[in-house]
């Protein structure tokens, strides 16, 4: 065992992946040799050959439609988009076809691939290279989305995600890629694709995010602990399809809710959250529940981008405002 | 490959008007060895030399964000932005400063986009121009719609738009010059093929064997040019854009070159190319082959040199000045130009957004990069 960053879980849960299985296979833009601009598959060109591991010429919709066909042939791709900015043109070949292979052939033909791609602000990068796109994938039936927050998730998700017989959206924060290490156990131990993760205990509050926002919402969690509040902290991690049971269990309990996202506010995944809570445990509700989240700006290039992610400030104030209600 | 039926030649013969060693051809005519615009493209090409430098080293030092260096492909965009009118419209890629300062656009503005602040777009001057595009190709068929636009509203305007070698694999692309060519709108279109798309090499981004000649199966016509030599880039572009502009319709430009640094300064080029290889291209760069023949014709001493270099680096020095000095934004930025005007219903939201600004402002809310 050892302490790796959430990329090298995900390096590692790929060339697991790969080990076990023949037919998987990764096809990205400078994937290959470079081993991928955030070295997510670094070393696994030279592994595993050129033959699975493809440096694909630069066409998002040529790639995700490539990899539906090999997919639908047998093949279990996992294809990269080099920054979720650019995962517009491949959502026609994703929405037409990846989600809805096995039902437009009632089961005759699958798609069993991964679409990996980092997202996220907060790493000072270039314009369009920090959205956060994941309710739009949330919203499509048949697919699956994941959102890894730590480097064990990552490893655990990304190895089910391969596995799983459908198409998975998998969705690497790249604030988090090497924000801290952890202890990770290479033993090819999946994490179920369908259910959320409780981080911490807590009876005052619950607070349900995912991806990035995770650890700014756990330092919440320590601040207002100072306060004598105790939140409960709840990573999604598989937003679709939703373990909403974990998050009713815990809003019952509780009475209070706060959900966390980066992406902008207005149809955000936030709002499918607020609505399951809204139709099946209003009753169990001691305040309104409260979204903390980007604004519904175009996500501001690198000067401003710490005034749009969520911060832990407004996360605190967010619980506090739940907490004083009723 | 020879003529097919069109009359298209598929193997395209590469422009060349200067030699690498600097030897002026027999075929340039003499509007093309016209002296006094020859010293102005050297002049424009060594100002975006030590841009890039000084730009390299601000962001090594934490002052400035990723950013795409143009070293090595000056010619192209001097040579093409001298073409051009300044009425006409730039549609950018990201790497082509070089055109972009040629019509007037401020080093400091340039700044302010790769150190991350939208006001970089807002150009002072050629406010026609497009901002540059960073999703790949995506500026293509935006290239033509203005294009279309100008045609339509009988403007005496063309469209010059810059792609990568790597770009001319995306769909945008093929679908843009398959429009432009059946509307024929006035567009040129040039290929800044330096080789490399990151790490990905020419031969895998497409197997035919130029990038020109993609511009057969669109209807329209191909040119290759020596990217290097900006006489030859200038001409070549030059006459595409009198072909658009006087009614002719669409020309792809492939201009090859070679791209000498990283890809940008967050890529390390020795991880997947050959030290060797790129030295051996220093051998052909833009900037010692125009010296070399505007000294053989006795139009560029020592002294001129150091003078452009001292005048350029002044240049530079005070650009950054005013890049570094800009004023800070607030959060308010985030909100005053999403809309011609903000929705009263989104004005809670910029509320909120100065509420935790002011919050974080001693720490590091008011972020500069
Ligand atoms: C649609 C899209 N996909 C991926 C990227 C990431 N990316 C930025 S530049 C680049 C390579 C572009 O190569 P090329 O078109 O040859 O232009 P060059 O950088 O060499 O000037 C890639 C893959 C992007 N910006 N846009
Ligand atoms: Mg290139």
């Amino acid at each position: 065992m050892s302490e790796i960053t959430l990329v090298e879980a995900v390096n590692l849960a790929l060339a697991r992946a790969m080990g076990e299985d023949k037919d998987v296979l990764l096809l990205g833009e400078d994937i290959g040799v470079n081993g991928g601009v955030f070295r997510a598959t670094n070393g696994l060109q030279a592994r595993f050959g050129r033959e699975r591991v493809i440096d694909t010429p630069l066409a998002e919709g040529g790639i995700a439609g490539v990899a539906v066909g090999m997919a639908a042939m047998g093949l279990k791709p996992v294809a990269e988009i080099q920054f979720s900015g650019f995962i517009y043109p491949a959502i026609d070949q994703i929405i037409n076809h990846a989600s809805r292979m096995r039902n437009r052939t009632r089961g005759r033909l699958t798609c069993p691939m991964v679409l990996r791609s980092p997202c996220g602000a907060g790493i000072h990068a270039p314009e369009h290279h920090s959205e956060s796109p994941e309710a739009m994938f949330a919203h499509m039936p048949g697919l699956r989305v994941v959102a890894p927050s730590s480097p064990a998730r990552a490893y655990g998700l990304l190895l089910a995600s391969v596995r799983d017989p459908d198409p998975v959206i998998f969705l690497e924060p790249t604030r988090l890629y090497r924000l801290f290490r952890q202890e990770v156990e290479d033993d090819g131990v999946e994490l179920p694709l369908d259910a959320c993760f409780i981080l911490r205990e807590g009876a005052d509050a619950t607070v349900v995010t995912w991806g990035a926002m995770v650890p700014e919402t756990l330092a919440a969690a320590e601040k207002l602990e100072e306060e004598g509040v105790m939140i409960e902290v709840i990573d999604v991690a598989t937003l679709k399809p939703l373990d909403v049971e974990t998050i009713l269990r815990s809003v019952e309990k509780t009475g209070r809710c706060v959900i966390v996202h980066e992406a902008p506010r207005t149809a955000g995944f936030g709002a499918e959250v607020a609505a399951e809570i809204a139709e099946r445990a209003l009753y169990s509700l001691l305040a309104p529940i409260k979204r903390v989240t980007g604004y519904d700006v175009v996500v501001p290039l690198a000067k401003l981008e710490k005034q749009y992610i969520p911060s832990v400030d407004r996360i605190v104030d967010g619980v506090r405002q739940v907490m004083e209600a009723s | 490959m020879g003529n097919i039926e069109m009359g298209f030649d598929l193997h395209m013969d590469l422009v060349q008007l200067l030699s690498p060693s600097g030897e002026i051809s027999k075929a340039a005519s003499n509007s093309a060895r016209d002296i006094e615009r020859l010293v102005q493209f050297y002049r424009a090409m060594t100002r975006t030399r030590i841009f890039d430098n000084k730009a390299i080293s601000l962001q090594r030092t934490g002052q400035l964000g990723t950013f795409a260096s143009a070293l090595g492909q000056e010619a192209i965009g001097v040579g093409a932005a001298a073409a051009m009118e300044e009425r006409d419209v730039l549609v950018p890629s990201y790497r082509d400063h070089a055109a972009q300062f040629y019509r007037g656009m401020a080093m400091s503005e340039c700044l302010l986009y790769w150190g991350g602040d939208e006001r970089g777009s807002d150009f002072k001057n050629a406010r026609g121009d497009f901002p540059n595009c960073v999703p790949v190709a995506t500026q293509a068929p935006q290239a033509v719609g203005a294009a279309y636009a100008l045609m339509a509203r009988k403007e005496d305007r063309v469209v010059v738009t810059f792609i990568g070698d790597g770009g001319t694999s995306n769909g945008a692309f093929y679908e843009a010059l398959n429009m432009a060519g059946v509307w024929k709108t006035p567009v040129v279109f040039i290929i800044c093929n330096n080789g490399w798309a990151i790490s990905t090499p020419r031969e895998l981004e497409s197997a035919a064997e130029t990038l020109a000649q993609k511009a057969v199966a669109a209807g329209m016509e191909g040119r290759q040019v020596d990217g290097n030599d900006v006489i030859a880039v200038h001409e070549v572009v030059r006459r595409a854009i009198d072909k658009a502009r006087s009614g002719g319709g669409p020309t792809l430009i492939e201009a090859l070159t070679y791209r000498l640094g990283d890809h940008t300064t967050a890529d390390d080029a020795s991880r997947y190319r050959d030290p060797e290889i790129v030295r051996a291209q220093w051998t052909r760069e833009p900037i010692a082959r125009l010296r070399a023949y505007l000294v053989s014709e006795g139009a560029w001493s020592k002294e001129q040199e150091a003078e452009l270099h001292k005048a350029c680096a002044e240049e530079v020095d005070r650009e950054v000045a005013a890049y570094l000095h800009a004023s800070p934004l607030n959060s308010d930025a985030m909100f005053e130009h999403l809309y011609a005007k903000l929705p009263d219903t989104l004005q809670w939201q910029r509320e909120e957004a100065r509420r935790f600004a002011q919050r974080s402002a001693n720490g590091d809310g008011n972020g500069h990069v």
